[in-house]
């Protein structure tokens, strides 16, 4: 009876074999899949019992885990909460949502493969794996004056280091409490998020870079006039006409300045006088002239069309690919089918600031080991150079007139050159306008770039509704920079 | 000179004992390990603990060196670590559920542990050679039908999460087919060896395969039915296919004809194709085995699904013990103790867990192999194949190699009838081994021989 004895210790082999097959594929072949199933309880857990690591604004923690005693572990909290609510986002047992905690989850869970040798001695060593920290960029004095400005106000607001592109501040109001979401009270979780969420004035859009796209009204014609000037027909000193109202080509539409009027005596206005007094018909003509691929390419410069992550994905600002006659002169003053975001429009008032060189917007500065080691720092790019320094000299004298003599004297600062441009952006009928306003201080050495829009802020017909209501919120920005 | 030297078989008794030092040592290592990863701290008693563990397997040894010397070496110190290893798990989850030492299964489990090893010396000392076994032939095949079906019978079966597999008396419960196990192994070794002949050697040949004689069919018949109405009746796979496999695999080996095999696996596939067809549990089963995360397979059960994403949450190296959450799973201390481990000791910790068991197999295959008598032979043979098969059951149903089914783990799930039922059925064997290495009964052959003298004859 040996023989078949021998025989059944093969099938025994078989029966194990085949054990060691399954195992080997539930644990090694398949384990990425199953660890990645939604409704695998135990990753997310596992996330939660590894300490994740803080966000920092200058010094101050802003985001940070601490230790309780329920079975997550650790809970996120938010010291000023809605004041960097969209820069941090939130993180709750439903995983990172929003901001930071979102687009660099893998550094501050832990679980980034450049933190990779870090975890391997985490596991010799016994000691409890840690996520990285993030330094931002942002000033918290720019943060706190644009909130504090805007109180009352939906919009944004969004300042950069003009030389290296350092996000300075980065405020989207209505704002919300990410501690509302990142309890470890699943009811209550549940009910605050749907609050926020249906709430129609959006409190969880991060309006800077990924809320609906904004016509920029009047403070495109920094592109414009950019275009105009890069073209070498035309200078500062340019006379151009300013009528009243402005025949469209081919249409019986017409276009009129905000203000009533013509620009000018005669009809004429100098290219720097219509930047500051923001004369529709001036750069409507001036558009038509130099063409719309013309005006298309020196957007795509400034950025228009490009996918930037900051690290949060920021929405492409766009400008039509078609446009005809009319469509262009309404284009040109920041009408028809531009849409933009307020970084977008930041980045041109950098560009404008840098000699003409756009640098990538950028909100971590640093990112920082459990240990305290530097993982990685953000060194300053190139995006592109929009326009040649002696455009970028130019624009911006055109740009001080506007604030010293023109739609933005409220953006003045005492013993500061500055360097702005009000906008005033219709979105339909009988709604009131959005206010913008871009600018730069000081002038002859940007220290920092802003753009602020204040939704429905605007006074209908009124160029000024820019200057008057989101010029100040920039200036409080700027002077909390320069101060 | 001699050339025929007298050979003395090693017991190996000794080394034996290193083994056991070393399996205690690696429990003791597990259980500090817990201790460690969940309040960082040694758990007080800890050597008081291994010391009375360390007593137990040693005090099992000493009887294997009083009654059975020569009895294998390495069962004792594998089945020692897997019931410490089990232990550690068991106490393990009992931390995570909150529950303390004191009212926690894993003590329930220990002191059943100390029971086992009582009996199963017990067994040892009284059974002085195994085959006084076969006297009780169809004493063993009546205990252990009935064992098998007692689940059935009204008011003490009971059935639960759906399996009807345990009786229960008062308060206390019993899955009376883990004893049914060693009975009925008992039952077809004795009975095999008297019919052997007559299911071996007559019968017509069809294609290449000898079929037996209508007559000699009844046993397998009523093996077959036995089985269908567990998996039925019991709603029990896993015992079902184990009953009906340790048959079918020790009437090949009694007879060594493939053509049992071939009718065993047709009668086995076309019963459990029509339960299939006929009862829901059995459809429910099978969809949860092919599909487990489908959503309808989900809304039935989703505790293979837990279990399997325990163990992908282990991975290649595991969280290390004390430091995932099997406690996410149900039964993760008794039917799912595999994902359990998989997911705190790693994919390389299940494969030497798997390896003990391997190990452990193939020494009861070995000591059938060298047992002298057919009915030892094959009860060694059919020992080891139910604990072989058991472990394909559990493990292959938890890691979707076959449907999902109640069993035990040998020696690491909890429960006190399993403990209880696999010791014993170690005891067996080493009794059968020490059997089939104890040497021949004195023989000199030197005396019959002589002295013979060699010369060397130089051809020319």
């Amino acid at each position: 009876m040996n023989a078949p004895v021998r025989r059944l210790s093969i099938v025994v082999a078989i029966l194990f074999a085949s054990l060691l097959v399954s195992t080997t594929l539930i644990q090694y072949v398949f384990a990425a899949d199953l660890n990645a199933r939604p409704d695998n309880r135990r990753t997310l857990l596992s996330t939660y019992a590894r300490e994740r690591g803080s966000i920092l604004v200058g010094q101050t923690s802003v985001a940070s885990s601490v230790p309780v005693d329920d079975q997550f572990k650790f809970q996120r909290e938010y010291s000023n909460g809605e004041l960097y609510a969209h820069v941090t986002g939130s993180y709750s047992f439903y995983g990172a949502s929003g901001g930071l905690e979102q687009a660099e989850n893998a550094y501050l869970s832990g679980s980034s493969d450049k933190l990779f040798y870090r975890r391997v001695s985490d596991l010799f060593t016994g000691r409890r794996p840690q996520g990285a920290t993030l330094e931002t960029t942002l000033d918290p004095a720019v943060q706190r004056a644009a909130v504090k400005a805007m109180t009352g106000i939906r919009g944004a607001a969004v300042a950069l280091d003009p030389k290296t592109g350092a996000i300075l501040a980065m405020v989207s109001q209505p704002t919300f409490d990410p501690n509302d979401l990142a309890g470890h009270d699943l009811t209550a979780l549940d009910e605050n998020y749907d609050k926020l969420n249906t709430d129609p004035q959006r409190p969880l859009v991060n309006r800077t870079i990924n809320g609906d796209l904004y016509p920029p009204g009047s403070i495109f014609k920094v592109i414009t006039a950019a275009a105009a000037l890069s073209s070498g027909e035309y200078t500062e000193d340019s006379v151009l006409p300013g009528p009243a109202v402005l025949n469209l080509p081919g249409t019986t539409a017409s276009l009129p300045n905000m203000f009533d009027g013509a620009c000018g005596a005669n009809d004429k206005v100098s290219f720097t006088r219509a930047m500051a007094i923001s004369c529709n018909t001036a750069f409507a003509a001036v558009g038509m002239d130099i063409g719309a691929d013309a005006l298309r390419a020196q957007a795509e410069k400034f950025g228009f069309g490009d996918s930037l992550s900051v690290p949060m994905r920021v929405t492409p600002s766009t400008i039509p690919a078609e446009l005809n006659m009319p469509q262009l002169a309404q284009s040109s003053i920041g009408q028809f089918d531009v849409r933009v975001t307020p970084l977008q429009m930041a980045m041109v008032a950098a560009g404008v600031a840098n000699d003409g060189t756009v640098m990538k917007p950028y909100l971590v500065q640093s990112v920082i080991g459990s240990d305290l080691s530097v993982i990685d720092t953000t060194d300053p790019q190139e995006l592109s150079q929009a326009v040649t320094p002696d455009v970028a000299a130019q624009l911006t004298r055109m740009m001080e007139a506007v604030v010293s003599d023109g739609s933005g004297t409220r953006a003045q600062i005492d013993g500061v050159a500055v360097a702005g441009k009000s906008g005033t952006a219709q979105h339909g009928e009988g709604r009131k306008p959005h206010a913008w306003f871009i600018s730069f201080a000081p002038a002859d050495d940007p220290q920092i770039a802003v753009a602020v829009i204040a939704e429905d802020g605007g006074v209908t017909g009124s160029e000024i509704g820019g200057g008057r209501v989101a010029a100040p919120i920039a200036r409080q920005m700027m002077e909390a920079r320069l101060k | 000179m001699s050339v025929v030297s007298s050979y003395t078989p090693r017991r190996g008794r000794n080394v034996e004992l290193v083994l056991l030092i070393g399996a205690v040592a690696i429990v003791l290592l597990a259980y500090v390990n817990v201790g460690l990863a969940t309040s960082e701290t040694i758990p007080p008693g800890t050597m008081a603990l291994a010391g009375g563990y360390l007593a137990m397997a040693v005090g099992f040894h000493l009887v294997l060196r009083w009654r059975a010397s020569y009895a294998d070496p390495l069962m004792l110190p594998i089945i020692t670590l897997l019931n410490g290893l089990g232990l550690v798990m068991i106490h393990r989850i009992d931390l995570a559920n909150g529950t303390s030492i004191s009212d926690g299964v894993a003590l329930r489990q220990l002191m059943w542990t100390g029971v086992a090893v009582v009996i199963a010396a017990a067994v040892l000392v009284v059974l002085r050679d195994h085959r006084v076994l076969r006297r009780y032939t169809y004493l063993a095949g009546v205990v252990g039908f009935v064992l098998l079906l007692l689940p059935l019978m009204p008011v003490i079966g009971t059935s639960i999460y759906g399996a009807r597999i345990w009786i229960r008396i008062g308060s206390m419960s019993f899955q009376p087919g883990e004893i049914a196990k060693i009975a009925l192994a008992v039952f077809f070794a004795g009975y095999l060896v008297q019919t052997r002949d007559a299911l071996s050697v007559a019968g017509r040949k069809v294609l290449g395969l000898t079929l037996p004689r209508a007559r000699d069919l009844g046993p397998i018949l009523i093996a077959w039915l036995a089985s269908l109405a567990v998996l039925v009746f019991e709603r029990d796979l896993g015992s079902s296919l184990l009953f009906f496999g340790l048959f079918v695999a020790m009437l090949y080996v009694a007879t060594e004809r493939v053509s049992w095999i071939a009718i065993g696996l047709t009668l086995f596939a076309a019963g459990a194709y029509v339960a299939y067809l006929i009862f829901g549990h059995v459809q429910t089963r099978v969809l949860l085995w092919l599909d487990t995360f489908s959503p309808e397979a989900l809304q039935a059960s989703d505790q293979l699904a837990k279990g399997l994403m325990g163990m992908a949450a282990g991975g290649m190296f595991g969280t290390g013990l004390g430091r995932g959450r099997p406690d996410l799973t149900y039964f993760a201390e008794s039917d799912f103790i595999i994902p359990s481990f998989g997911e705190e000791i790693g994919l390389v910790g299940l494969f030497a867990l798997l390896m003990l068991y391997v190990l452990l197999v193939q020494r009861g295959l070995r000591t059938s192999l060298g047992t002298r008598d057919g009915f030892g032979k094959l009860l060694a043979a059919g020992l080891s194949f139910s604990l072989a098969l058991q472990c394909f059951v559990v493990v292959g149903g938890v890691t979707r190699v076959i449907p999902l089914t109640g069993l035990t783990m040998p020696f690491l799930s909890s429960g006190g009838s399993s403990l209880l039922a696999n010791w014993t059925l170690v005891a067996i064997l080493l009794r059968i081994s020490d059997h089939a290495r104890r040497p021949m009964p004195e023989v000199n052959l030197a005396h019959e021989v002589g002295q013979a003298h060699t010369e060397v004859v130089r051809m020319p």
